[in-house]
């Protein structure tokens, strides 16, 4: 090992397909046992990125090294090192549950049986439905299998790509109590996910859009904290379309995005400390009688909207 | 039966159910929704939702009950209630090897529009979308969020009364998303029903009522606002937690 502190380091990787680019010269360090999320919608080069440190794919340069060994020069060491969920269910929907887990345990010359005790805190929640072809679970016990297979050589490393995708909000938060678990095992993960309020899960995240990362990889805290702009979060009765457009209208407001029963309002950085009162008072003065305005905590969300920029705003 | 006398309504459902051999998939669900609300139907994975939107969207029959969508029985006339509905999933939506153009051409074709409609529909959507400099681009190269916007304009594009949508913004980049809730709103707006499914929470306080299915049953069915009340709880979030753990 060349380097002990770092699980997983990516420098300046890049790839195309066709032209297109998918990442444009990325860089990452992951700590050892470090649970670390990389945020981004479909598209933004995740799954490419995960698929160079498995390396089932060549990047076109730059270069990645898990637990210091090199994902080219390397990859079969590599590939025992690490457990990889595809984002794809990866799984033989024909064979069962038990089936399924035998298979994978046997490709890395080991058994169920003497894996039992790694893969327990998962497998058990699954163990009952053993004789049930995988193609026939629903979604979250899918999940569930996928990771148990990830998980079934032992490996240093898990490499997770949208584990929580198309899974319902329950199973989505038990799948992160999972992942709390086994953290705590002192296993390194690297999960990706689209789902913004999943960042909260991790120790630190990074955003990432059109194969590159937005920002720098922080705690979500941080990432939170380092929002711009001052935030208001606003409220009327009556129709929300008419709502929204007067309050884009304020000449206070940069942008405003709903946010459930919200909007929230970016407003100048240096607006007085009651700049909400006078945002409540716009909105009144534009007939919202009951309208709402207070100053709301940025999310990982606002983050990462403010940091995509403003071209992909312009298309409606 | 609904009385004669009141405004029917987009989508109708009383005792619907459906069997696969002795699992009851969807169990007795009732529900009624008006023209132009937008409706969320959530649920866990494995609640019943998928089997319940076939049968409305006279897909599937069902094993008992009944159910009228845009004012057609589902079971004998399934083919009217077909002309009259919209269909877009994360699943299926548009074919990625043809172009926007030849697409929207497809689907409208498919709907029954004559060639002098698809025309001006396209013109359209086009217009309202912005992709006047992409009609010529194979829909696989567009990126996901304006990939989906188009698949709702095109499930529009006959005028349906009722357009379904499963997870229509999963995976979708948080502006987007957004946009996307926008197109929802005109649409509901200009008197289309509009049936949602999602698995974002905060997605579900923006529609007018919301349904919960847990274990083939509505468990909860109300506007956003009521539901939080009644389980003494903040966000759809929490609410939607309480019933599906309350029941596994």
């Amino acid at each position: 090992m060349t380097d002990n502190s770092t699980a997983i380091q990516v420098r300046d990787l890049a790839k195309s397909f066709g032209g297109t680019p998918a990442l444009q010269g990325v860089s990452l360090d992951v700590e050892h046992g470090e649970l670390f999320g990389i945020i981004g919608p479909d598209g933004a080069g995740k799954t490419t990125l995960f698929r160079i440190l498995v390396t089932v794919l060549l990047a076109d340069s730059g270069s990645a090294s898990l637990n210091g060994l090199d994902v080219v020069k390397d990859y079969r060491t590599i590939r025992n090192m690490v457990g990889y969920m595809p984002g794809r269910f990866s799984l033989y929907p024909d064979l069962t549950v038990r089936e399924n887990l035998e298979f994978f345990a046997s490709v890395f010359g080991t058994t169920v049986e003497e894996q039992y005790d790694a893969i327990a805190p998962i497998y058990s929640q699954i163990e009952p439905f053993n004789n049930r072809r995988a193609g026939a679970l629903s979604g979250g016990m899918k999940q569930k299998l996928a990771l148990s297979c990830a998980l079934v050589h032992q490996p240093e490393i898990l490499i997770l790509d949208e584990p929580t995708t198309g899974v319902d909000a329950v199973s989505r938060a038990e799948f992160w109590d999972i992942l709390a678990e086994f953290r705590a095992t002192g296993i390194t993960t690297l999960v990706s996910t689209p789902y913004m309020d999943e960042a909260a899960r991790c120790d630190r995240v990074a955003l990432m859009q059109n194969g590159q990362f937005l920002g720098h990889a922080d705690t979500p805290e941080s990432v939170a904290a380092s929002f711009r702009w001052k935030l208001v979060r606003v409220q009327a009765s009556g129709d929300r379309a008419r709502f929204l457009a007067d309050t884009r209208a304020l000449s206070a407001s940069y942008r405003a995005e709903v946010f459930g029963e919200w909007i929230h309002v970016t407003i100048a950085a240096d607006s007085p400390a009651d700049a909400a009162s006078d945002v409540q008072q716009a909105l009144r003065d534009r007939g919202w009688a009951d309208a709402r305005a207070e100053p709301v905590q940025p999310s990982i969300e606002d983050v990462f909207m403010d940091l995509m920029g403003t071209d992909t705003y312009a298309t409606t | 039966m609904q009385p004669p006398d009141s405004p029917q309504p987009a989508v109708w459902a009383e005792n619907l159910t459906r069997m696969f051999g002795d699992f009851t998939a969807v169990d007795a669900i009732s529900v009624s929704i008006a023209r132009g609300e937008v409706f969320g139907f959530l649920g866990a994975n494995g609640a019943g939702k998928t089997t319940a939107i076939k049968m409305l969207t006279g897909l599937l029959a069902p094993t008992s009950g009944e159910a009228r969508t845009a004012g057609f029985d589902i079971t004998h006339q399934a083919e009217q209630v077909k002309k009259r509905i919209g269909y877009m999933s994360q699943k299926f939506a548009l074919y990625d090897d043809l172009t926007v153009h030849e697409n929207i051409r497809f689907f409208g074709g498919v709907y029954g529009l004559t060639n002098k409609q698809i025309k001006e529909r396209m013109a359209e959507a086009i217009e309202r979308l912005g992709l006047q400099e992409l009609v010529k681009e194979r829909v696989g190269r567009l990126p996901l969020g304006w990939k989906q916007k188009l698949a709702f304009s095109v499930a529009l594009l006959h005028r349906p009364d009722v357009v379904f949508l499963d997870e229509p913004t999963g995976g979708v980049d948080p502006v987007t998303r957004r946009q996307f809730w926008e197109m929802i709103y005109d649409a509901a707006a200009g008197g289309t029903t509009v049936f949602v499914t999602t698995h974002y929470m905060d997605e579900a306080e923006y529609c007018d009522r919301i349904s919960i299915m847990v274990d083939g049953r509505i468990a909860a069915l109300g506007t956003p606002a009521e539901l939080k009340d009644r389980f003494g709880v903040d966000s759809m979030d929490a609410v939607f937690v309480r019933l599906a753990r309350g029941q596994s």
